[in-house]
């Protein structure tokens, strides 16, 4: 069975682009081979910055021939009906059989579709994939209108089987297909055949090409952390930069130099970053002291010089970047000494968006609700609102300008700076977080109440102005900031009824805006609900039912999200038990007789049952357990001791068996059958009042 | 060993040289606009010249001034008047990139010896309503040139695409020289009897723009001037294709263009300024945009964009 080897060349492709592309490129080549009737063995794509491999083992050298055989029409139908089962089938009527069968004499089509052979087969699958290829962006060039992520120039595409190696002939858009590629684009001169995967492989290696990602990345870390090891240091993990610098090399060379002295000083992140974003370099640490000296650059070709000159080259463009950076810093410095308050004035003529004023006005908004929440958090009220008006002022300072990603960080730094407390500075890095699912989420009572505040000032801002996600589109993040107040509030165990809360953030909202009136009553519960939907994917997460949210958002004092969720794991763990399954099976039956007897008699049956009227033990005994029940039941929930209140309810389980086991509910006694629907009517008042069970499926 | 082999001694070396390169692989060598711009792309030979079907091949020194980035020639790295090196061919050559690398060893960087790199980097030019993919070019981590593959221009689709190249020449002179500071620059030979640093040329041009620039220029009377230039941009292409004094068909689209780019750069002068706010300045780039959309509308009218007399005879029917 032959072999198949496809390598798709072009210049270069972006690093970030590579990984996935590879993986496009086999899905859609074996998925249309497959489809097509070849199957193989074994499949396998790689990618360099110039390539896209893809290798195929154990391709079958045809695809199977088949016989399909369709039913037509009986042999005396009219002649349109025959018409068109041979235009269907592609056949003329001799070609038909006639058989018999039990319903007369009937026509049959029996179609051999030959096999094809892969060549056929592949240079179609191929040039599909590459027409349609899945790139994020791409591109025309010159006066083609072929798209790709760059110019492509040469497609290799060959089957080896034991003859020896053939090419696959196919030409896309003007560049057909050969048995040629070439290496190293300036250690390499040339082209070369390629006869199979192995021989590929191979000549690429001796043409300083690493066709294999995995293997340039292990390279390049084990020969980066061996240096640093050398020099005594320690090399910081980045995997994402090895990715992206795996993507950027076709023979990794790994070369470490020094940190200008000047540039020690700077904060650790600082200089990571700087180094990371502009020249994609690895940071290099002290091992006991942590701090960063060293820089690893990933270079992509030998020197005669061993990497002298490019090392050299790396260094000085470092230094110009720190430079900056250092510029920033003493610059920011000197601001944050002198108090901070140019940064904050400066935030007054920042524009947050034009319905919501600017960054100035959105902090003081912030500060104010900060206030109003540190209770709710164990904050110091006059603490929080002090820190919730730092907490933005990096925003304004040269270095948050040129790296954006060090917003909250660089505050910390600068409010210290500034002389104020480390918990207040602290509260400008973590008030951003939880910036998502996994990100930590702040424990501090001053980061909690100005996390809380920000994000809540942000969500009922926008509601106010009718900004709200929809489908995939959320530019301000609002789904992020609905997770973040959830998992704010659960984490810490923050007690607040949230519809209070959105109605003070409304306040100072209306107060900017110069509007006359709040506007909460019309947008709150929408926001409370967008809140319950995050509420639902969140707790789905953590093994919590749909339904059982449902069940427990449909009670009061649903915006208490805490109280919410203690609602909804207490009944999500009492419907686990037998009691609590079978619980639910008598309320439903009791809630569907009841419901279909108050339809049909057009009265609510919710007078309370009289005891007097019981018949049976089991109702009598149903009379007993429901008092007994309600009793236990009522003050569980007044103390919101829920999982007393579930018990309670489920208990309650035993008595209803027993009282649908004996008793009929549509008595002949028209006395006795009202009595009994408000009986029922009092099992569904009791059980509702500890959830809205009617919401639970199953 | 050949001239070309040998490491060049000042700036004005490394732009000859490079001249002498894209004039040998058949480019035009072009002048520098004669209007004040941003970048090298705004030279119509870029812009409009990259717009319609007609082949084109050139090649030119474009100074170009960005107020905002005035330094008062005391950065090392930073002038609010430096100078692009500028190749726009079309269509784009298959060999593009072996083009690009040779004029850097015609400018002295060996291959050997630097490790030169191409980074994604997608150019975008909100006010030329322009994009293209293309890359960052890095000889040994610094950015040395910016490579496009222009996919459209004035909202119109690039068909065939120009291939762009831009070089920031200080920037890479000073790398090939091995200077630290843009002042200290050998501007002619070091060995010539009067020998010029980029500083002797341009010290005092930094300060006094950078003055200007920042804190003099008379931002009422630049104001007025942004909407003059958009006013006649639009009045030029108001008019009828057809010239009443000669009969000709004449659409001005060249001179429409350069209000646009007029008002491009009073725009950058507000900026620098400090008078225009984060919201207003959406709205003026947008406007800007808006007269580069319609200059490249005309353009394709003209001969130059691809227009034919056969457009016209079908246009009339």
């Amino acid at each position: 069975m032959p072999d198949l080897l496809i390598e798709l060349f072009s210049e270069e492709i972006p690093a970030r682009m590579q990984a996935r592309a590879a993986e496009d490129l086999k899905a859609r080549v074996t998925d249309g081979l497959v489809e097509a009737g070849l199957t193989y063995a074994h499949a396998a794509a790689f990618s360099t910055p110039r390539r896209l491999t893809l290798a195929v083992e154990g391709l079958l050298a045809a695809s199977p021939a088949q016989r399909e055989e369709r039913k037509g029409p009986r042999a005396d139908a009219p002649e349109k009906a025959i018409e068109g089962f041979l235009r269907g089938a592609g056949l003329t009527r001799d070609q038909l059989e006639e058989r018999d069968t039990p319903k007369g004499k009937v026509l049959f089509a029996v179609i051999d579709k030959p096999g094809r052979a892969a060549e056929e087969i592949i240079a179609e699958v191929l040039e599909a994939t590459i027409r349609n290829f899945p790139w994020p962006k791409s591109m025309r060039w010159g006066s083609g209108s072929l798209r790709w992520v760059r110019p492509l120039h040469s497609i290799l595409c060959i089957l080896t089987d034991e003859t020896g190696a053939r090419v696959v002939p196919m030409d896309v858009d003007g560049i057909p297909s050969g048995d040629t590629t070439e290496g190293h684009r300036f250690m390499s001169r040339g082209r070369f055949f390629v006869t199979s995967f192995e021989d590929y492989e191979a000549k690429l290696k001796r043409a300083f090409v690493v066709l294999n990602p995995g293997e340039r990345a292990q390279h390049i870390w084990s020969d980066a952390e061996n240096r640093a090891f050398a020099a005594g240091m320690e090399l910081v993990e980045d995997g994402g930069l090895l990715n992206e610098v795996s993507g950027l090399v076709e023979w990794p060379v790994v070369l470490m130099g020094d940190i200008g002295a000047d540039f020690l000083d700077l904060p650790p992140e600082v200089l990571q970053t700087s180094m990371r974003e502009h020249q994609k370099f690895f940071s290099v640490k002290h091992r006991k002291t942590g701090r960063i000296e060293k820089f690893v650059t990933v270079a992509n070709r030998e020197t005669a010089d061993n990497g002298a000159t490019i090392l050299a080259g790396n260094q000085k463009v470092l230094a110009a970047r720190l430079s900056d950076a250092k510029f920033f810093w003493e610059n920011d410095l000197r601001v944050a000494k002198s108090g901070l308050s140019a940064w904050t004035d400066a935030l007054e003529n920042v524009t947050f968006h034009n319905k919501l004023g600017s960054q100035g006005a959105r902090i003081g908004r912030i500060a104010a609700l900060a206030r109003e929440l540190a209770p709710l958090v164990g904050a110091d009220p006059q603490a929080a609102e002090q820190a919730a008006r730092f907490a933005k002022a990096d925003l304004s300072s040269e270095m948050v300008y040129e790296f954006p990603e060090l917003q909250g960080l660089m505050g910390r730094y600068y409010i210290e700076a500034a002389g104020h407390a480390a918990e207040v500075a602290a509260v400008a890095q973590e008030h951003y977080s939880p910036l998502g699912p996994s990100d930590d989420v702040p424990t501090a009572p001053l980061s909690v109440a100005v996390a809380l505040a920000d994000k809540l000032d942000t969500l009922t801002g926008f509601w106010a102005i009718d900004e709200k996600p929809t489908g995939s589109k959320d530019p301000f993040a609002l789904r992020r900031a609905a997770l973040g107040v959830i998992r704010l509030v659960l984490e810490n165990g923050v007690k607040a009824d949230l519809l209070s809360v959105f109605r003070k953030a409304d306040l100072l909202h209306a107060a900017a805006a110069g509007d006359t009136g709040p506007r909460v009553d019309s947008y709150g519960p929408d926001l409370l609900s967008f809140l319950h939907d995050r509420l639902k994917v969140y707790l789905r997460d953590q093994g919590i039912r749909h339904d059982v949210i449902d069940a427990c958002v449909a009670m009061e004092g649903n915006d208490d999200l805490a109280l919410l969720v203690r609602r909804a794991e207490a009944l999500e763990a009492v419907l686990k038990t037998e009691d609590g399954v079978n619980l639910l099976q008598g309320f439903k039956r009791a809630n569907n007789i009841l419901t279909q007897a108050e339809e049909k008699d057009g009265v609510e049956y919710s007078f309370g049952a009289d005891r007097k009227f019981a018949r049976e033990p089991s109702e009598i005994a149903l009379f007993d357990a429901l008092e007994q029940g309600e009793g236990a039941i009522r003050p569980a929930l007044k103390a919101q001791d829920f999982p007393a209140a579930m018990a309670a309810m489920a208990a309650l389980r035993g008595p209803i068996d027993a009282f649908f086991e004996a008793v009929k509910i549509n008595d002949d006694n028209e006395t006795i059958r009202r009595n009994r629907l408000n009986l029922l009517s009092q099992i569904r008042a009791i059980c509702s009042s500890v959830a809205d069970l009617s919401r639970i499926e199953g | 060993m050949t001239k070309s082999d040998s490491a060049p001694r000042s700036f004005q070396e490394i732009i000859l040289r490079l001249q002498t390169y894209w004039a040998s692989k058949g480019c035009a060598i072009l002048q520098p606009y004669d209007m004040e711009v941003g970048a090298g792309t705004f030279h119509p030979a870029t812009t409009l010249r990259s717009l319609g079907s007609t082949p084109w091949a050139a090649a030119y020194v474009q100074p170009s001034r960005r107020p905002t980035d005035g330094r008062y020639g005391e950065n090392p790295n930073r002038l609010q008047h430096y100078y692009q090196y500028q190749v726009l061919i079309k269509p784009s050559p298959p060999d593009l990139q072996e083009l690009y690398l040779g004029s850097l060893e015609a400018i002295g960087i060996d291959m050997e010896l630097h490790d030169i790199r191409f980074v994604e980097d997608d150019w975008e030019s909100p006010t030329l309503g322009a994009w293209g993919l293309g890359w960052e070019v890095w000889c040994d981590g610094m950015e040395v040139s910016q490579f496009t593959y222009f996919q459209q221009v004035g909202g119109h689709d690039c068909h065939p695409v120009s291939g762009e190249l831009t070089y920031g020449l200080e920037r890479l002179a000073m790398y090939v020289l091995g200077i630290e500071h843009v002042m200290d620059m050998p501007f002619n030979d070091p060995q010539a009897p009067i020998s010029l640093t980029y500083g002797d040329v341009f010290k005092q041009t930094e300060e006094e723009y950078a003055r200007w620039n920042f804190d003099v220029a008379n931002t009422e009377m630049l104001l007025r001037h942004f909407v003059e230039a958009e006013e006649e941009c639009q009045a030029i292409l108001a008019q009828g294709a057809e010239d009443p004094k000669t009969g000709k068909r004449i659409v001005m689209a060249h001179p429409a263009y350069d209000q646009c780019i007029k008002a491009s750069h009073i725009f950058n002068l507000l900026d620098a300024r400090g008078v225009i706010s984060v919201t207003e300045r959406q709205a003026y780039i947008g406007r800007v945009r808006a007269l580069a959309k319609q200059c490249a509308d005309a353009f394709v009218q003209t001969k130059a964009g691809g227009w034919t007399p056969a457009q016209d005879v079908a246009a009339a029917q």
